[in-house]
């Protein structure tokens, strides 16, 4: 018998794990966050209903504070695959002014992100939500499931999750409650990358190195695409040859010097670089365990 | 700028010639509590280089807060923040690392037992199990535990790695006895080989290089074992099995069968047959997004097209060589894994494949793990494991777990809390001409419904009847209303199990129901005498 490649065993994983989710619950629903994981789900869920339309929409949590970029890759690509997508914004903390310089990190990923992600969930009566997320990425990640249960307000209880065997996932839920599937659980970083080579998947520009115009302090350099991300008296924006390694809101995302343009040079710099890649991400850092609470309050 | 390009492509090439040949080991690690797992791991990753240095930054700052002093490398692994405040791991977590030669999948399983269903969940998908004995205490009850359990899941190879030798002064005579005593057991349990080494994973012997301090040892170390210990045993024996994940029909010209291949070969033109139908056909295609394949095998996901036109729809399974058992009774081992203890006459859905069906339970005995004795049991409490009879609604198509993980695993979903209770294994049919002519008893049709069948007359209040039929429908009950003047309907339905809310001309004035509906609704469920888990235990008219 013939061995499958590591990198084909894992897409063929996921494949499945798509396919019973649309089987089984009564509206699946996919989180488009226009990264290079999501790039590789919308790969994945064409393959897993090929030769047929990928049978779910796909939900943008849009904080209003992505990268111009990102916005015009995911409008342009969505398009071209003809997938169905819903934007959610929560327009209401942005009228009160929500921004991460104004009430912190925390408070503003919670209202933004979580809060607009519950929102989004509950108004589509989603039952699952699949996601990019990986368990290499952060440590709390390591730790959940495939089948991510949820209680009625969106929340993760990491110490009592459901056991979960072989391929055998439990999708049962009672109304109000849901599931965050995560089909790429058993991938890494650099699986991610290979495979968006080997597949020659398009990806938002932003992660190939380029002059860019950066705050630069130490070794963080700090996007300008906001206007409140605040200077230090006389500081001016540099043009930096850099790269982003992971993609959020332009104002928590720093980027890495780099000159990685193409995806064989970023493949290469993974292997030189030992450092992860939400490292960068603002958002992690807040405390001790921040993934872990945010997870808990119904983050993504 | 160029000079850097052209030194560094080689590399990128280098990396592709060599992810190509890659294979994939997943192996979990289990032990009792502070045999230093998490130790070990963190040990393998960053003796390996497979670290993140801001990861070994954060591991640093939080060693800081603890007496121990130094780079605790079990912060590395445990990820849960009552785990670290703990210093134990509660829940498996999943790491990644690769060598030069192979990737690996390591599930890093809790000791304490209370978290033991967590280790079967990392033990169901493992290649190669990892148990370690603490030099100092040896084999212990929860040892015995853990390799019961990986036995039991079928994992095909034991690493047994006796750690903490440097508290026993690398000691021979101690590795030795507790090898002797091991090995002892695993022949008990069936299991033929294994590897036993000593280490320290605190020091780092014998964990990525041999120790200069344990020169009578002169087996490979840790990593070098994990490298290059021979794979492909443990694979299915059977033949082409698929259970079909979806129908596939995007138009009138394409009808394809979605599943992901179990085992063995399929190629165009082979002959397959379809359960429960029976029936056969040839496969004109096997369609991928990437194009169509001249042959697939485990574990592909696929599109199967077949030359005619079959009734198929998702839970049914395709084959050829070798059929499948096909029965709806059958014998299983099974690990409990749920607060709820298994309770015979508790509703269960049974998911097996891709097919979900209600399924009694009943137990033949339970396994005394640490003796391996066999005992009578009413139920099996969480973490106990059991021989049980499975009796399914529909009949399922497998093959023993032995010889097939996938066709003979299944799991079993409390109909009520919706939790994963029980993880089984299936052993083999029970005797077909035994249950093939059974008529179908008051206790089964209970089991398969959750409540035995009542008819409720409610007089004639129609909002009343379809109020009350919401909220038992919602409760997962079988109820239908039935109009006046169907008396031998009703009392027929309420023998075949269903609960009938009959609507009745006049009734009976002794227990006025109150007027507003849902009030009246909540009156008559109290009567129906609901427990706790909102189960119907029993109930006759009101």
């Amino acid at each position: 018998m013939p061995a499958l490649s590591h990198l084909r065993a894992l897409e063929a994983e996921s494949i499945h794990i798509m396919r019973e989710v649309s089987s089984e619950f009564q509206r699946p629903v996919m989180l488009y966050s226009i990264g290079k994981d999501s790039s590789v789900l919308l790969r994945l869920a064409q393959k897993a209903f090929h030769p047929g339309q990928i049978p779910f929409p796909l939900l943008h949590v849009d904080t209003s504070y992505k990268f111009r970029e990102m916005i015009e890759f995911r409008d342009s690509y969505t398009r071209e695959i003809g997938a169905k997508l819903i934007v959610q914004t929560n327009r209401q903390a942005l009228a009160d002014g929500a921004q991460p310089f104004a009430i912190g990190t925390q408070r503003c990923c919670g209202l933004l992100k979580t809060q607009a992600l519950l929102d989004g969930l509950r108004a589509g009566g989603f039952d699952a939500a699949m996601g990019g997320a990986r368990r290499d990425e952060e440590r709390s990640r390591a730790k959940e499931r495939i089948y991510s249960f949820r209680d009625g307000h969106g929340q993760w209880d990491p110490k009592n999750q459901r056991p979960e065997l072989w391929n055998l996932f439990n999708s049962r839920v009672d109304p109000g409650e849901s599931i965050r599937v995560f089909p790429l659980s058993n991938w890494t970083e650099l699986d991610v990358w290979h495979y968006i080579h080997l597949e020659s998947i398009p990806i938002v520009p932003l992660y190939f190195a380029k002059e860019r115009p950066m705050l630069v302090r130490g070794n963080t350099l700090i996007p300008v695409e906001q206007p409140f991300v605040p200077r230090l008296p006389g500081e001016q924006p540099k043009m930096v040859r850099c790269r982003m390694r992971s993609l959020g809101c332009s104002p928590c995302t720093g980027a890495i010097r780099s000159d990685a343009d193409t995806v064989p040079k970023i493949i290469e710099e993974l292997i030189h670089v030992r450092r992860s890649e939400r490292e960068n991400r603002v958002i992690d850092f807040d405390q001790d365990a921040s993934m872990e609470m945010k997870k808990r309050e119904g983050y993504f | 700028m160029s000079a850097l390009r052209t030194a560094l492509v080689p590399e990128f090439e280098e990396f592709l010639a060599q992810e190509q040949d890659k294979e994939l080991l997943r192996f979990l690690t289990c032990g009792s509590v502070d045999d230093g797992k998490s130790t070990l791991i963190g040990r393998l990753l960053y003796d390996s280089r497979n670290v993140f240095e801001d990861q070994i930054q954060a591991a640093a700052k939080a060693s800081e807060h603890r007496a121990s002093g130094g780079l605790d490398l079990s912060l590395l692994t445990d990820g849960l923040r009552a785990e670290r405040e703990q210093g134990i791991t509660i829940d498996v977590a999943y790491r990644y690392f690769a060598t030069a030669r192979r990737k690996f999948i390591i599930a890093d399983t809790p000791g304490h037992e209370q978290y033991t269903r967590n280790m079967a969940t990392g033990a169901s998908t493992a290649d190669l199990a990892i148990l370690l004995i603490d030099a100092r205490l040896g084999v212990l009850a929860q040892s015995r535990r853990h390799a019961f359990i990986c036995s039991l899941l079928g994992i095909p190879r034991f690493v047994v790695a006796v750690n903490k030798m440097d508290m026993v002064d690398y000691d021979r005579a101690v590795f030795e006895r507790i090898r002797a005593e091991f090995t002892a057991f695993l022949s008990v349990l069936g299991v033929g080989s294994a590897y036993f080494l000593p280490l320290s994973a605190l020091a780092g012997d014998n964990v990525v290089s041999s120790s200069p301090r344990m020169p009578w040892f002169e087996g490979p170390s840790l990593l070098d074992h994990l490298e290059t210990v021979q794979l492909g045993e443990g694979a299915a024996d059977t033949g082409f099995r698929m259970a079909v994940q979806r129908v596939v029909r995007p138009d009138q010209t394409f009808r394809g069968y979605a599943g992901q291949v179990a085992s063995g070969m399929l190629h165009p033109g082979d002959e397959v047959a379809v359960l429960p139908s029976g029936l056969r056909s040839r496969v004109r295609q096997i369609s991928t997004f990437d194009g169509p394949l001249d042959e697939a095998y485990a574990p592909m996901g696929v599109t199967v097209v077949l030359e005619d036109h079959l009734d198929i729809s998702r839970g049914d399974l395709l084959y050829s060589a070798g059929k499948p058992q096909s029965a709806r009774k059958f014998l299983a081992k099974v690990v409990w894994m749920d607060a709820r203890p298994l309770y015979p006459r508790r509703r269960y859905l049974l998911k097996h494949t891709t097919r979900t069906v209600p399924a009694e339970v009943s137990i033949r005995h339970r396994v005394r793990i640490e003796t391996l004795e066999e005992e009578p049991a009413e139920t099996l409490e969480m973490n106990e494991i059991g021989l049980v009879e499975i009796n399914a609604s529909q009949p399922l198509f497998f093959d023993p777990y032995a010889r097939n993980h996938q066709t003979g695993s299944f799991i079993l979903i409390d109909a009520e809390t919706n939790a994963t209770s029980g993880a089984g294994m299936i052993v083999d049919a029970r005797d077909h001409a035994e249950s093939a002519a059974t008529p179908v008893t008051a206790l089964e049709r209970a089991a398969r419904w959750g409540h035995p069948g009542a008819v409720v007359r409610i007089g004639g209040r129609i909002a009343l009847a379809q109020a009350l039929e919401r909220k038992l429908f919602d409760r997962g009950c079988a109820v239908v209303v039935l109009p006046a003047q169907q008396h031998q309907a009703a009392r027929a339905l309420a023998d075949a199990g269903l609960l009938v809310i009959a609507l009745v001309a006049r009734l009976a004035a002794e227990d006025p129901l109150p007027d507003g509906d849902a009030e009246a609704c909540d009156e008559i469920l109290r009567h129906l005498n609901l427990s706790q888990e909102g189960t119907i235990h029993q109930g006759e008219g009101i």
